[in-house]
């Protein structure tokens, strides 16, 4: 594969890459092996490793989800794909009952190192239950840890830390921007830290808070807003579970104001966990009450409503404007 | 050691490939009436299914599932069942729906990213596609056993394909079926392809009827591409159900034709020379074959059908491009009953935006 990648293509390189380095790693799930995935994220995996490590599986996600944990158990280091987010919830007994509590309930004796990928979001005109954002009930689930990377050469470090990580992982990716903006990617095997965030941007006026596929319109509404002399400091979240509270307050005593982005239904969600946490404890700091844009609290549209639907660039500056203009 | 339990599962199928007989034919079929009615609706189907692929291309409609190599099974399914009966269908049974009396237009506007395909009141009772797979199994017995309290004589009918089997949903529809004998009469469209995962990945057992075998009911394979077998083979599921006797599952042999959906490409994962094969098979070819020998049918009749097929078409296509796009508050105001007040600040959001020009996403 030639760079610049992708970030699906990213996801690739970072599977084949340590598939060769640890004999451990299985890769299975729908369409995965043959077709290399229906978003190509496992092309040619299973040509280079064989059907023992590449494993098309029947269509039973909670199969998928129960039979990673049993080979988890086992020492085995199974990357499921689920193919879309809407297809998730068969999955759910499996994780929420068992890979998130397995450690904890055998202190120790058994773990479960069983990554899940799924492409989320909306924005690419797909059929229905398609296009789901449901990231908080993973990071709502203690034991799990949820990560989402929004550029390619974070994909590769995190999916490759992902695997690494002793726990179970959801690592969600952001389909909308899966072949957006290609950018060198070193197949250096160094595997990017879990909990952290990424300050994408440095600026002084408001700490704008995103991840996934919003990071793109969040970086344009901070460009947009930097004509207007409003600088915007932008962290992409990355980690959903555990949160890196530390960075985003230490930005906010910088900036005095904030915005959180996502695609998600505003209630609930990720990002009133990252407000709660901003008034438990840099309540002083705030100039302005925090602000977040985000889905609408309804069923993600079949793709005709799904420009109503999705936040916009438009829509985060008006946020910025009024959170500024607050007083 | 003694034997406790044996079983056989039957294959049934009445026309050959190339159209003739394979056995004495049923009754219904010494008249014309029937299986004129059957060929017309599937060359309907089919012309219907590369326009909508063709509409696709041009972007007027977005991801679609094409039911080419499918139709005999919806056809027949869509003649047998009464509009008491309820269907609680799979993404792939648009002539089906049709013919259980949803207007194209509203057909096209589901396939066309629009939520009130599934608003249309021709659709009766029946339930929308079901998207996740499998999903509709166990829906399909929560309508018969609704059927069962009340002592309707009415069936519930639910599609799904072959990979759909290997789903916990598929294989729980069936146990409470079996355990509650319900009026239920479960389709496998297996097409032998599930994207790209053949059925012998699917499952170790040589036929997917035998799955009903375990869960106490009736199970058969039919040739899904052949007409007569599965009138035969629906119609006596559907007596049963409806009379009491408890729930069938009818595995269709058929072949997906076409690609999975448009957003598919199958040459990636399956031979050409067995997709060849499968042509040869299907289902349309073989009926007109058995049509034109019995001089039930003809090149004349054909031309006049085609033509009155490609008008029916037009008209159900300038319908739906027709249709004005849905209000904003479409997005919200359907969700509950009554809109929670919490919602409502929301909604006007929602409109505000709408006003200026709604999404201003690039
Ligand atoms: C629960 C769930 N998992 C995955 C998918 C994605 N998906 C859509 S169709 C399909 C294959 C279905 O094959 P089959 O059941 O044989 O039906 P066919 O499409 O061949 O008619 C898959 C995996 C889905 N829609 N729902
Ligand atoms: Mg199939």
């Amino acid at each position: 594969m030639s760079n610049p990648l992708t970030i699906v293509e990213s996801v690739n390189l970072a599977l084949r890459s340590e598939m060769q380095k640890d004999s451990s790693v299985v890769v299975l799930g729908e369409d995965v092996g043959v077709n290399g995935g229906v978003f190509r994220a496992t092309v040619g995996l299973r040509e280079e490793f064989g059907i023992k490590r590449v494993l098309d599986t029947p269509l039973a996600e909670t199969m998928i989800a129960g039979l990673s944990v049993g080979m988890a158990a086992q020492g085995l280091k199974p990357v499921a794909e689920i193919q879309f987010m809407g297809f998730i919830f068969p999955a759910m007994e499996h994780l929420i009952a068992h890979a998130a509590r397995l450690r904890h309930r055998t202190r120790g004796r058994l773990h479960c190192p069983m990554v899940l990928r799924v492409p989320f979001g909306g924005g690419i005109h797909a059929p229905e239950h398609h296009s789901e954002s449901t990231e908080v009930l993973f990071a709502h689930t203690p034991g799990l840890r949820v990560v989402i990377p929004s550029s390619p050469a974070r994909a590769y470090g995190l999916l490759l830390a992902a695997i690494r990580n002793p726990d179970p992982v959801i690592f969600m990716e952001p389909k909308r921007i899966y072949r957006l903006n290609a950018q060198p990617v070193e197949d250096n095997g160094k595997a990017l830290p879990l909990d952290t965030c990424y300050t994408l941007r440095e600026g002084s006026d408001i700490t704008l808070v995103s991840w996934g596929a919003m990071i793109k319109e969040t970086l344009e509404a901070a460009d947009k807003l930097a004509e207007k002399a409003i600088s915007c400091e932008v962290i992409d979240l990355v980690t959903l579970n555990p949160i890196d509270h530390k960075t985003i307050l230490a930005s906010v005593a910088k900036t005095g104001h904030c915005v959180i982005i996502h695609e998600a239904p505003k209630s609930c969600a990720v990002g009133a966990e990252i407000s709660a946490t901003i008034a438990e404890r840099g309540l002083l700091n705030l100039q302005a009450p925090v602000s977040r844009v985000t889905g609408y609290d309804t069923v993600m549209p079949y793709y005709q409503m799904e420009n109503h639907y999705m936040p916009n660039t438009a829509d985060i500056i008006e946020a910025v404007t009024g959170t500024l203009e607050f007083s | 050691m003694e034997t406790i339990f044996t079983t056989n599962i039957s294959y049934s199928s009445y026309l050959s490939e190339a159209g003739l007989p394979l056995q004495p034919l049923p009754e219904w079929t010494h008249t014309p009436d029937t299986l004129v009615r059957y060929y017309r609706n599937m060359v309907l189907a089919r012309q219907l299914d590369n326009k909508i692929i063709a509409l696709q291309r041009t972007g007027q409609i977005g991801t679609y599932a094409s039911q080419l190599g499918a139709e005999a099974i919806d056809i027949v399914l869509g003649d047998l069942m009464e509009s008491s009966d309820v269907l609680i269908p799979y993404y792939r049974n648009h002539a089906l729906q049709m013919l259980r009396g949803l207007p194209m237009a509203d057909m096209l506007s589901y396939w066309g990213g629009d939520e009130r395909g599934n608003a249309s009141a021709g659709m009766g009772e029946d339930f929308p596609n079901a998207v996740p797979i499998a999903t509709q199994a166990l829906h399909a017995t929560g309508v018969a056993t609704a059927f069962k309290i009340r002592g309707e004589k009415r069936a519930a009918v639910t599609v799904c394909g072959d990979g759909g089997t290997s789903k916990g949903d598929f294989m729980e529809a069936l146990n409470v079926a079996g355990a509650w004998q319900l009026p239920v009469v479960f389709i496998i469209n297996n097409n032998q392809w599930a994207i790209s995962v053949p059925r012998s990945l699917q499952c170790g057992a040589p036929t997917l009827a035998q799955k009903a075998v375990a869960a106490g009911i009736r199970g058969e394979q039919v040739d899904g591409n052949d007409v007569i077998a599965l009138h035969e083979s629906v119609n006596e599921a559907l007596q049963h159900a409806r009379e009491g006797k408890g729930p069938t599952l009818i595995e269709a042999i058929s072949y997906r034709l076409s690609d999975h959906t448009t957003a598919d490409d199958a040459t990636r994962y399956r031979s050409n020379e067995e997709l060849k094969a499968a042509w040869e098979r299907e289902p349309i070819k073989r009926l007109q074959t058995f049509l034109h020998a019995k001089g039930w049918w003809d090149e004349v009749q054909e031309t006049a059908w085609q033509n009155e097929v490609g008008q029916i078409i037009q008209q159900g296509l300038t319908e739906y491009l027709q249709r004005p796009p849905q209000a904003a508050s479409d997005l919200i105001d359907h969700l509950y009953a009554k809109l929670p007040d919490a919602l409502k600040e929301q909604r006007e959001r929602l409109l505000r935006n709408a006003r200026q020009g709604g999404n201003h996403h690039e």
